[in-house]
């Protein structure tokens, strides 16, 4: 059985909360990943504050789902990008942002953080080489 | 499935597949009167991945799909137990599906 496999991008541009656009984006991600795609995540404009640290919602009565991100590494997304010039606009740095750890259980190499913060030509580039761009 | 279960006489609500509605609701009896109704009999290593569930979902926010499950039971419990086979044998239902149920988890993302 042959099978293709596609490079997938899943764009987040919105805060995490106020829609439900993080959330749904998330979850699309955690089940897609069930499928064995090339898949990377990519965070540019207000969506860069859903990998923010210390997140805190009791306030707006909403589920914290920001632990939820540090998942992906397990669910093997280990392709995890941030827009530089998104997090610099917002006052922030990678400092600012929680890490997500992969593992390789079979040879135990590990990586104890997987998201990058990259420019915008890299942005551009990962967004020209895959074959679909799904949007939340 | 009834939308009520009952454990040491108090009612909990229950989904329609039979997932607890609200996990903070949750006891050890909650594991051992659905694992009655599916005619399973709990032992240390049953407990051992409800609780490892229970963690996971503190810490992560999420029941884990059964890929994820395995590969994460195998690091923290030990790698003969990090595989289908194991967990399939403590938990015919399918080991994320049934255990997060006993466990009070929602039904785990990535089960389609």
């Amino acid at each position: 059985m042959s099978e293709v496999v596609k490079k997938f991008m899943y764009l987040n541009r919105k805060a995490p909360y106020g829609t439900i656009y993080a959330w749904e984006a998330l979850e699309v991600v955690l089940i897609g990943a069930a499928f064995d795609q090339d898949v990377c995540v990519m965070f540019v404009d207000d969506g860069v504050y859903q990998l923010t640290k210390g997140q805190d919602t009791k306030g707006i009565g909403m589920k914290n789902f920001s632990p939820t991100y540090r998942t992906l590494g397990d669910y093997e997304v280990k392709r995890i990008f941030v827009d530089r010039a998104s997090l610099e606009a917002r006052g922030l740095t990678q400092e600012d942002l929680v890490e997500i750890a992969w593992e390789d259980f079979e040879t135990e190499e590990e990586i104890e953080n997987i998201v990058e913060v990259v420019d915008a030509a890299r942005v551009s580039e990962l967004m020209n080489e895959s074959d679909a761009i799904f949007s939340f | 499935m009834s939308d009520t279960i009952e454990v040491d006489g108090k009612q909990f609500a229950v989904d329609e597949e039979g997932y607890l509605a609200d996990l903070n609701d949750w006891v050890p009896g909650v594991a051992g009167v659905m694992a009655k109704q599916d005619n399973l009999e709990l032992t240390d290593e049953h407990w051992d991945i409800i609780n490892f569930l229970r963690e996971y979902y503190e810490e992560y926010q999420i029941a884990p799909a059964v890929r994820v499950l395995t590969k994460a039971v195998g690091k923290k419990l030990g790698k003969e137990k990090g595989n289908s086979k194991y967990l399939y044998s403590l938990f015919p239902y399918g080991p994320a599906k049934q255990a997060c149920r006993f466990a009070g988890l929602p039904k785990p993302t990535g089960c389609v």
